[in-house]
């Protein structure tokens, strides 16, 4: 071969080994030593319960048409949970996708907020002024420039505030996951990409997405340092998640975490994933489950019985159903709802339109109680 | 007109620190028109920020950056190109709003010039300021002339809701005319009646308003007298002064660049005819480019309105009895 044309950056695919803390069997990894003391894990495999839980209940209702169709977060609670847990909610920031309910819980979301989302009501778009977390985003990757800019943002202001931005696989194909990465790396933002791969999009599966070895290398081409964690690891996701926000925090830039994660449920509800997932492989995960292996790590401590499993599965029942209490207990929306919030002010044509719906609500009115004469 | 743009931008990053601008060779370049020509060497780079190339990420990175508090304003170079970004300009930009129900504000610009007449390469002067009125949140500007230029762009580097600024780009040197030195605003939403007259009412915005005033001094010549309005603002749309326009004179020609079929006209026109039903004298004409892409240079006089088009859709109007 010519040698002109020996590569000076060769593609090889020598396997990457994930960076793993906690063992599946609940053992810490040999010469590693967990990041987290045992109340914060005891806190976060609670959330981590809560959303497996929250997901059983949301099919449960969904089936039964008094829920939307949402994504559950199953499979991947210790990615989720253990990347929320490097924030601090008193200054950083989160820029979610869609797939992440106990990070924003544990930024601060009212769980009765993301219910009333997913219920269809435009309430459930309001996010607490003091909670610093963007709304869910639906169009892929879209939000990742978002999340520059608003950590450049804080940085121009000489806030210390860092951006913690979710998304997946799939969303790593998009246009603005290069140009969002590439923004970062110029302004060096404060900013963590937290890549959720969880093996699908649908019915998609990584190897469809990116022929790279890893969706974590492409980020030396933007000028920052990339990392592969076993997400279904809640110690590992913690630790090196805490590493890339205290990296941000000190001016380094951004960090393109890879969560290894997998999908165990659906897409949404409206998925059906039997048609494209062979049975062999979700046993496997399942044997991979990241609940079950906080669990042991904490019984092997005597942090975790069946007293205390049980007690905590009736404190996030109480949670869910009051939660969903409160969901119920808000209005349902109203025509100047349709209309409020997309301008500062209403337009005078949006306010003549909203007459419109008065007069029709009044004329339907008249049909129903006054029978016309000559009917 | 180039100068009363750079006025405005300049008085308002000189009151208000939280305003940046973001773009393409801003920076010493000053702009591939010189719209920010010496604010770089006033206010730092801190403030006047190059961008990689990369229109998504300039407007996506405008969200994030007003949601930490800044004023951005972005420049796209050519509002052709703005198309590239246009997934980030509708759903995002546009909703943010509305979709934390009132938590969030895209308090931010984007300043793009458009239009033909200045023998461009491909895709440069598309007119497709209409694609971005069904964007219920933005607001949609095109001023015609340099005191409206600074006027409506310091109301819109001030509005809480994102503005997309189009700019003329025929008028940036050949449009020229008096400027205040001192600030002030110009209520977004509002039309302009820029000529008075009783036969026959002509309504454009940017460029051709210049174009509407040309055909006006052609027709007055035949003792026709035609009212001119400038729209100004295509969203939120004045539809009181557009209809007390077409009601005065009850024919109406309504002139744009971009393509005859939905093109913005056809809003104009459908608003008209809803409203000023029984006044209307005559079918409403509008002059349009041809429902065919943006041609290259050598065809664009072809393409692009002109005033003979624009005297002799007057003069149908006025055919009518």
């Amino acid at each position: 071969m010519n040698s002109l044309l020996t590569p000076q950056f060769p593609y090889h695919d020598d396997p990457v080994v994930p960076l793993r803390l906690l063992e599946i069997d609940g053992k810490v990894a040999e010469n590693r030593t967990s990041p987290m003391d045992d109340e914060q894990v005891l806190r976060a495999l609670r959330l981590m319960m809560l959303s497996r839980a929250f997901d059983a209940k949301g099919i449960s209702l969904q089936r039964q048409g008094r829920f939307g169709t949402f994504s559950p977060v199953r499979g991947q609670e210790a990615s989720v949970v253990g990347s929320a847990f490097a924030l601090d909610p008193t200054r950083d920031w989160i820029v979610p996708q869609y797939r992440e309910l106990p990070a924003l819980l544990h930024h601060g979301l009212p769980l009765e907020r993301f219910i009333l989302y997913f219920n269809g009501h435009p309430a459930g778009g309001y996010i607490p002024d003091e909670v610093r977390l963007l709304p869910i985003q639906i169009s892929l990757a879209a939000q990742l420039p978002h999340a520059v800019g608003l950590a450049w943002g804080l940085k121009l202001q000489d806030m210390d505030g860092v951006v913690l931005t979710y998304f997946g696989d799939g969303a790593s194909s998009e246009g603005d996951f290069h140009e969002a990465c590439n923004l970062a790396g110029v302004v060096k933002a404060p900013v963590v990409f937290f890549l959720q791969n969880n093996g699908w999009a649908i019915s998609t599966p990584r190897s469809r997405q990116s022929a790279a070895r890893t969706l974590a290398e492409r980020a030396p081409g933007y000028g920052f340092n990339g990392i592969v964690v076993d997400g279904n690891d809640l110690l590992a996701v913690y630790a090196v998640t805490a590493a890339a926000v205290e990296r941000a925090r000190a001016g380094l830039g951004p960090t393109l975490i890879e969560s290894q994660t997998y999908r165990l449920g659906a897409h949404n509800t409206a998925d059906d994933p039997t048609r494209y997932v062979s049975q062999e492989i979700l046993n496997s995960w399942n044997e991979r489950d990241p609940i079950l292996r906080v669990q042991r790590y904490l019984a092997a401590r005597g942090c975790w019985n069946d007293d205390t499993a049980s007690e905590v599965s009736d404190d996030i029942s109480r949670t869910i159903d009051q939660a969903l209490a409160a969901a119920r207990a808000v209005p349902p929306p109203t025509a100047e709802d349709l209309f409020r919030h997309t301008y500062a002010e209403m337009t005078e044509r949006q306010g003549r339109q909203l007459g419109e719906y008065a007069l029709s609500a009044r004329a339907r009115t008249i049909s129903h109680d006054e029978p016309h004469e000559h009917a | 007109m180039l100068e009363a743009i750079r006025d405005a931008l300049g008085t308002e990053m000189a009151a208000d620190d939280r305003v940046i601008l973001l773009g393409q060779d801003i920076g010493k370049f000053g702009g591939i028109f010189r719209a920010t020509d010496g604010l770089l060497a006033k206010f730092g780079d801190k403030r006047v920020i190059d961008m990689p190339l990369a229109e998504a990420a300039i407007i996506g990175s405008a969200l994030g950056l007003a949601l930490s508090g800044l004023r951005p304003v972005a420049e796209i170079q050519f509002l052709g190109f703005a198309q590239q970004a246009f997934h980030q300009i509708v759903p995002q930009v546009a909703r943010i709003r509305y979709r934390s129900q009132g938590r969030f504000a895209a308090s931010l610009v984007i300043r793009a010039p458009f239009g033909g007449g200045v023998r461009t390469p491909e895709l440069h002067s598309d007119a497709i300021e209409c694609q971005f009125t069904q964007a219920q949140g933005l607001k949609v500007i095109a001023p015609s002339n340099p005191y409206d230029a600074k006027g409506m762009l310091l109301a819109a580097i001030r509005d809480p809701d994102p503005v997309l600024f189009c700019e003329p780009l025929h008028g940036y040197r050949f449009i020229k005319g008096e400027v205040p030195s001192t600030p002030y605003t110009i209520d977004i939403g509002r039309a302009n009646v820029v000529r008075e007259g009783s036969d026959v009412t002509l309504i454009a915005w940017s460029a051709a308003v210049d174009l509407a005033m040309r055909a006006a001094d052609v027709l007055s010549t035949d003792g026709i007298s035609a009212h001119v309005v400038d729209i100004r603002s295509l969203l939120p749309l004045d539809v009181d002064s557009i209809v007390a326009a077409a009601e005065r004179t009850g024919r109406c020609v309504i002139i744009h660049e971009a393509s005859l079929t939905a093109g913005f006209g056809a809003e104009i026109a459908a608003t008209i005819s809803r409203d000023a039903f029984y006044s209307l004298q005559a079918p409403i004409e509008r002059v349009t480019a041809p429902d065919a892409p943006y041609p290259l240079a050598a065809a664009e006089q072809l393409f692009i309105p002109s005033i003979e088009r624009v005297v002799a859709a007057a003069r149908r109007t006025l055919e009518v009895q």
